[in-house]
């Protein structure tokens, strides 16, 4: 055990030692939460589209002042006056506008006569993501003025009433399981992967193999040590991103204590993984090389920013056996759904029996020799 | 091999000393490329023991079978007592060992480093820091316990780890190659201390080394090895002696002949004619005088210049001659990759 302790010092000196070293492992995963949060989690606002009235009619002002109102309150766009529908496609194509809508001539009395009325929309569908915004934000107005003035006393269309079971949870709040599993796993990849492979270039390994420590106490120690400063790494991002995010519920110790016990069997299970794929590594490139070829492998299949149900089905037998999968899924449990540990059980089985299985399997393959 | 292989420095009262690593007839094999073939040697207690050779003799190699840190793959090394192949763990317990390169954790402090490596060796809490002062005062680095490994000088840093060896009070001390690339004054600060160590603590040392100097200067005995080979063995004056001439002249003519290696094997007392190039010549004789008179009396018959003329005793550089037929300086500065012809270049 004191020889154990001997590594666990060492590695945990020269990790509080490394300052550098401990920013980029938090740096990056808040960067990320902070950046890809905002990017993808925002409402489309300050849009613009163009306006063509061949119709001046009432029903044709009635619309353009749904526009204003549109401008005014939730910002989706603003409306700019066009003559010409001619213009008006050239401006959308060529990028001045997003969307034009055309008021046909004869549209207020279609409207009155009940006759078909149609209002046509020129989209640039180039862009899912607005114009998905605009097109719905358009049909949503055209629902509002197809409404009778005066509601029947008893509807017979059938409508579906939402029960949302947790508060609105946006992008960036969405994100922040992801964001701390990916603190630790840059974690476990530096101090892990890297600071191990280059120890061993370097020669600190051929000091430890002259001494008399055993197999079992450097392939633990040398764990041991990574899942903690993992663990480190994983309650300052929980702290940080909760913060960034404005989670406070992290912040209740019954959650607190849920997440800690799923950091540490995630840091467990990445270290695992970790030293299993190192064990016999000796070239420091490798674990470079691999640090993006693993992210992209474990994070986007496990259902960290989309469900594993949209998957294929090769994706999603990934996604069975990748731990990522299983600390995502727990911190969503815990931060966003209050689950509490019955929501997180099997979770943090599998994570603990994945760590201690690579880490068995690990440990006949460490040499004990060069 | 030296005839003087196998006899081994006596203590006080005359009798033989206990023998501290035995080397029987190792082999080391990486595939179809042997390391090292069918090595002997034994290192009595107390003394130090040189393994010199260029660099990919197979010193590191052999190092490194009898520290346990690679399997042997034939024969058998008795290092204080215990087999490295059967009893790894009883041998690292007694032994000290300072690798090639300087691997003591920069950003530790001094004191921190000793203090995990007494911890490894599972050094016993109550006098870990007994020990731990004992040897920065062995290496006189006690006033440099609190700084960081990275502000220390190559010279200090590689007494860091000569200490870090031996802050488990080991009775057998490997050290391979330990002044390379250290300055001349670090070099000569580090055979003292080695010295010193070993008047004091009653070590057993086998180092490695490619440097004649720190050959002579510190060992009690030298293996010369080359080509996994163990070609040489005894006292730095045994090996001298064991060349067949005394002195080296060396001789310098102003005009390269290819007839000059001929006319200088015939003279009396010289054993051997070694042609440097450009008309130089080292001369291995039994008489460095006469054979110097004879050159002199030649290139005068002859009409001949002599650029330069120097006589001296025989060094380790002419024993490694002898034995592998080459200088060890050629190995240092043979490059490692040379570039391919220019295509369409004359040789």
């Amino acid at each position: 055990m004191n020889r154990m302790s001997a590594i666990i010092e060492r590695e945990m000196r020269k990790f509080f030692r490394s300052p550098m070293l401990m920013i980029m492992s938090l740096m990056m995963p808040i960067l990320q939460l902070v950046i890809i949060g905002n990017a993808f989690g925002g409402k489309i606002v300050g849009t613009h589209v163009g306006v063509v009235d061949y119709d001046h009619g009432p029903q044709a002002v009635k619309l353009r002042e749904a526009f204003d109102a549109v401008a005014v309150n939730i910002k989706t766009f603003s409306a700019i006056e066009y003559q010409s529908e001619v213009q008006a496609r050239e401006d959308v194509r060529t990028g001045k506008i997003d969307a034009a809508i055309i008021i046909p001539a004869q549209y207020s009395r279609r409207v009155y006569a009940e006759d078909a009325p149609k209002l046509g929309f020129v989209v640039d569908n180039s862009d899912l993501f607005t114009s998905s915004a605009l097109e719905g934000e358009m049909q949503s107005l055209v629902d509002a003025l197809n409404a009778p003035v005066v509601q029947p006393r008893l509807t017979t269309t059938i409508a579906l009433e939402v029960v949302e079971l947790y508060p609105y949870v946006n992008y960036l709040k969405y994100l922040l399981p992801m964001t701390v599993a990916l603190a630790m796993y840059i974690s476990v990849m530096i101090g892990g992967g890297m600071l191990y492979i280059d120890d061993k270039a370097r020669g600190v390994h051929e000091g430890y193999l002259v001494t008399p420590i055993t197999k079992f106490e450097l392939v633990f120690g040398l764990n041991i040590a990574g899942a903690i400063k993992a663990v480190l790494s994983g309650v300052c991002l929980t702290v940080i991103g909760s913060l960034v995010a404005g989670l406070g519920v992290v912040f209740h110790p019954m959650i607190l204590l849920q997440m800690l016990c799923l950091i540490i069997a995630g840091s467990i299970a990445f270290n695992g993984m970790m030293f299993l794929l190192m064990v016999r590594v000796d070239d420091p490139l490798v674990p470079r090389a691999m640090f993006g070829i693993l992210n992209v492998l474990l994070l986007y299949p496990s259902g960290a920013m989309y469900p594993t149900a949209s998957f294929p089905k090769w994706m999603q037998v990934l996604s069975v056996v990748d731990p990522f999968t299983y600390v995502i899924h727990g911190f969503k449990s815990i931060l966003l759904k209050d689950g509490g540990f019955t929501a997180i059980k099997y979770d943090l089985a599998f994570l603990l029996v994945f760590g201690v299985s690579t880490l068995l399997i690990a440990t006949p393959l460490f040499k004990r020799t060069l | 091999m030296s005839a003087a292989s196998n006899q081994f420095p006596a203590n006080g009262n005359g009798a033989p000393r206990p023998v501290a690593i035995a080397v029987e007839h190792i082999w080391k094999r990486y595939g179809d490329f042997e390391a090292v073939k069918d090595v002997n040697f034994s290192v009595t207690e107390g003394e130090i023991f040189g393994l010199l050779g260029p660099n990919g003799a197979g010193k590191s190699t052999l190092i490194r079978m009898m520290t346990t840190l690679i399997p042997v793959t034939k024969g058998k090394a008795i290092v204080g007592g215990h087999d490295v192949s059967k009893d790894p763990d009883d041998v690292r317990r007694i032994i000290g060992v300072i690798p090639q390169a300087l691997t003591s954790d920069q950003d530790l402090t001094v004191y921190e480093n000793l203090s995990i490596y007494a911890k490894l060796y599972s050094v016993p809490r109550g006098i870990r820091e007994k020990s731990i002062a004992e040897v920065l005062e062995a290496v006189d680095l006690t006033e440099w316990r609190d700084a960081q490994t990275k502000t220390l000088s190559g010279g200090m840093r590689r007494r860091l780890e000569i200490a870090r060896g031996l802050v488990h009070n080991p009775r057998i001390f490997f050290l391979d190659e330990p002044t390379t690339g250290l300055d001349p004054v670090s070099r000569i600060a580090v055979w003292e201390m080695l010295n010193k160590l070993k008047a004091t603590r009653n070590l057993t040392m086998l180092l490695t080394t490619h440097y004649m100097e720190e050959a002579d200067k510190l060992c009690d005995r030298i293996a010369i090895v080359d080509h996994g080979n163990l070609v040489a063995l005894g006292t730095p004056v045994e090996l001298k002696n064991s060349v067949a001439g005394a002195n080296v002249v060396e001789v310098k003519f102003d005009r390269d002949d290819e007839a000059w290696p001929g006319r200088l094997e015939g003279m009396e007392g010289v054993t051997s004619v070694q042609p440097e190039g450009s008309g130089f010549y080292r001369v291995i004789t039994k008489s460095g005088s006469k054979t110097t008179m004879q050159i002199v009396e030649l290139a005068a018959s002859l009409g001949e210049t002599l650029t330069s003329l120097s006589v001296q005793n025989t060094t380790l550089d002419d024993v490694f001659i002898h034995y592998t037929g080459r200088q060890l300086r050629d190995e240092q500065v043979k490059p490692v990759f040379s570039m391919p012809p220019r295509p369409g270049a004359r040789p």
